[in-house]
């Protein structure tokens, strides 16, 4: 897990690096203090699991197996991006890795997500399908109607809600009013815990227990993941500057990094040396570079292809 | 007559919310970020420190009941002003919208009446792809009951923003996100516009080229490049697409004979298509050529900047469909398309143009 999540922050910052170069042409909604949702849910699942992600799905998309290349091929607007260039960042999608989709809209993919656990359900199959959702998709009727008929037939479905506080520059408690969260869960009939989404452990302990509801049939989960984003909204910067949170939350949050706590952890339990972990980040880098290399040396879509494809 | 002073489009925006909030006590603006340090790009900043939160008010990501909120209280006699940062997120609150708000006042008998304003931003460039930058004005405008205006100079911003709110109908207010930039004259003051028809923003008696949005701007360079070739269009700005009023178009067509139409969204079933029906269905006789339609392919928004740059009409497709009109000479047609494309200075298509900054 330790190395998933180097893997993806090392990624996520060599795009917030190369993003004022102006060859990445699309928004950009970074991860980076977010990795241990993702790793941690993603070393639950198994071959054949789905996930659906939001706006912010770079570390959903790599934790899950996507393809880093096409990821960035897709951000360059090339032809062997993900999406053929047709979608840009938040669109990411991965037939083989199992990322089924990512859709920009607030709330969009929720369903889409529980009706991947409805074909599983009606095909028998043994897996699960994973939403990822941001605090404030809560607000969207779609969630609720979603955790409603997840619950009513008892889908293999584990709705996974990062709270990093925000919505773009609006805190969660200028959106709700100061509550449970994960009554949003339980109130629908969801197996609802709450946990420490910077703790890539606690994450992945949960997750294991939902997917193992959902394989055998006990219904829906709902994670509640306390994390927080590090970087602007959208964009590679940083913007604590603009007033909207305190540089004290930023640093309170910052000095609770996932990745830090883990490499704490696995320091003082001799798990890993300081030289195995940057054998990794050296490792990551070259692959990283080598992956923009390959994403930028693609050719870029052919703009007599713009039309095909609009029906199967 | 208070003074005009050059102003950005935004700014046009930010000044009519200001003038309305101050006008009419009972309206307020919700929607999400109109508190936030970004305030919808500028338009709404300060509001909220200037009236406080109950009148601008920020809102949950709760498109489709907020707008339900907003008609209840409406019909309770509250003024809403509503925004979405683009339009593609207030598909949500179409249920709400096209039922409820629109036929609130025809289903009571006139009873009923629901003052309120949607501001909807149409979003383009930067590789924002499918889900960003829809140009959905065709929905909107197929609804009766609802109000739909397009505005494109930052006087028309300010003047119909303020018609709009003032007015005692739901309208839908459409603003290209690229026309935010561009700067022109604006009087000072409250001065709400009618919400009526068509404006002509170029003179000419050779075609007759109908815009409206973004597109306006473009077929305004178009007319000026053709216009120093010796072929002259009339050039009208569209403004509102419900109701639709046509007279002075279909006059224009009666003298010129010929009529190109640039639509901001998809060309097909676009309200060119129904200003082409209408000029046909009344001014048959005095068209001397087909009627030429422009607007998006028949695809959605690809994000990458190599499928973007066949994607967006602009001025030399506007000149290439009045050169077939017109039987404009080759020279002629190179040189103004040169022209055009000169002033956008090599700024590719998917930034802002940066000869459209104003004032016009
Ligand atoms: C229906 C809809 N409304 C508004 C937006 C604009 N928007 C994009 S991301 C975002 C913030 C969403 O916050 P959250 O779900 O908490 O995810 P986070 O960005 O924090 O990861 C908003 C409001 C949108 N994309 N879709
Ligand atoms: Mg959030």
């Amino acid at each position: 897990m330790l190395r998933d999540m180097l893997r993806i922050r090392v990624a996520e910052e060599e795009i917030a690096n190369r993003y004022s170069q102006q060859k990445m042409r699309c928004p950009v909604h970074l991860s980076i203090g977010q990795e241990a949702v993702a790793v941690g849910v993603s070393h639950a699942l198994q071959d054949g699991d789905q996930i659906v992600s939001t706006h912010r799905c770079h570390a959903h998309y790599l934790a899950k197996g996507g393809n880093l290349t096409a990821m960035l091929a897709e951000l360059l607007g090339k032809e062997t991006g993900c999406c053929g260039g047709r979608g840009g960042s938040m669109h990411l999608f991965d037939l083989a890795a199992g990322v089924l989709l990512s859709l920009p809209i607030v709330g969009a993919s929720i369903p889409v997500g529980v009706g991947a656990a409805l074909a599983f359900q009606q095909e028998q199959k043994p897996n699960v399908a994973v939403i990822y959702l941001g605090d404030a998709s809560l607000e969207e009727g779609v969630y609720h109607e979603s955790a409603n008929f997840a619950a009513l037939k008892k889908l293999p479905v584990i709705f996974v809600c990062e709270n990093n506080l925000y919505s773009v520059y609006t805190a969660l408690k200028d959106r709700q009013p100061s509550r449970v969260l994960t009554d949003l869960g339980s109130a629908h009939g969801l197996h609802a815990v709450h946990l420490d989404g910077n703790d890539v452990r606690a994450v992945n302990d949960a997750a294991a227990i939902a997917v193992n509801r959902a394989r055998s049939g006990d219904g829906p989960s709902f994670l509640l993941a306390d994390t927080y984003r590090w970087r602007e909204h959208c964009g590679p910067n940083y913007d604590n500057t603009l007033g909207y949170r305190t540089v004290a939350e930023f640093e309170h949050w910052r000095a609770r990094d996932p990745i830090a706590v883990l490499q704490r952890e696995l320091l003082s339990l001799g798990d890993v040396t300081e030289r195995d972990i940057e054998a990794m980040l050296a490792g990551f880098r070259s692959e990283v570079e080598a992956a923009f290399s390959a994403a930028e040396a693609a050719p870029m879509p052919n703009p007599v292809t713009v039309a095909r494809g609009i029906y199967a | 007559m208070p003074e005009a002073r050059v102003i950005t489009a935004g700014a046009a925006i930010r000044e009519a919310l200001d003038l309305a909030l101050d006008k009419h006590p009972e309206s307020y603006v919700m929607g999400e970020g109109v508190a936030d340090p970004g305030g919808i790009f500028g338009t709404t900043t300060g509001l909220v420190e200037k009236y406080g939160a109950s009148r601008v008010v920020e809102m949950p990501v709760a498109e489709n009941g907020l707008t339900g909120i907003a008609i209840g209280s409406a019909l309770m006699g509250r003024r809403p002003i509503m925004t979405h940062q683009r339009v593609d997120f207030a598909l949500l609150c179409l249920e709400q919208l096209f039922n409820t708000a629109a036929k609130s006042h025809y289903v009571t008998n006139g009873a009923h009446r629901v003052p309120m304003t949607v501001r909807l931003i149409i979003g383009r460039g930067w590789g924002q792809g499918p889900q960003h930058s829809q140009s959905l004005e065709t929905l909107f405008a197929y609804i009766p009951g609802l109000k739909v205006v397009m505005p494109s100079t930052p006087a028309d911003f300010k003047g119909l923003l303020l018609g709009a709110i003032a007015d005692d109908n739901p309208v839908i207010f459409l603003e290209h996100r690229w026309l935010h930039y561009v700067k022109g004259a604006v009087a000072e003051g409250y001065a709400a516009m009618a919400l009526d028809g068509p404006r002509r923003i170029h003179d000419g008696r050779d075609v007759t080229i109908v815009a409206s949005s973004y597109m306006t701007l473009e077929a305004r360079r178009a007319a000026v490049a053709l216009a120093s070739r010796g072929c002259h269009a009339d050039v009208f700005d569209l403004r509102m697409l419900r109701p639709l009023k046509l007279d002075e178009i279909i006059a224009s067509v009666r003298r010129t004979g010929k009529l190109v139409v640039c639509d901001t969204g998809w060309k097909i079933l676009g309200p060119g298509a129904e200003i082409v029906a209408q000029i046909v269905e009344q001014a048959f006789d005095a068209l001397k050529r087909a009627p030429i339609r422009l607007g998006l392919p028949d695809h959605p928004t690809p994000s990458s900047l190599a499928l973007a740059e066949v994607y967006y009409p602009d001025s030399t497709h506007i000149i290439d469909a009045v050169a077939g009109l017109c039987d404009l000479g080759e020279g002629d047609i190179t040189s103004a398309r040169q022209e055009v494309l000169d002033a956008r200075k090599g700024v590719p298509i998917d930034k802002p143009d940066p000869a459209f900054e104003g004032p016009f």
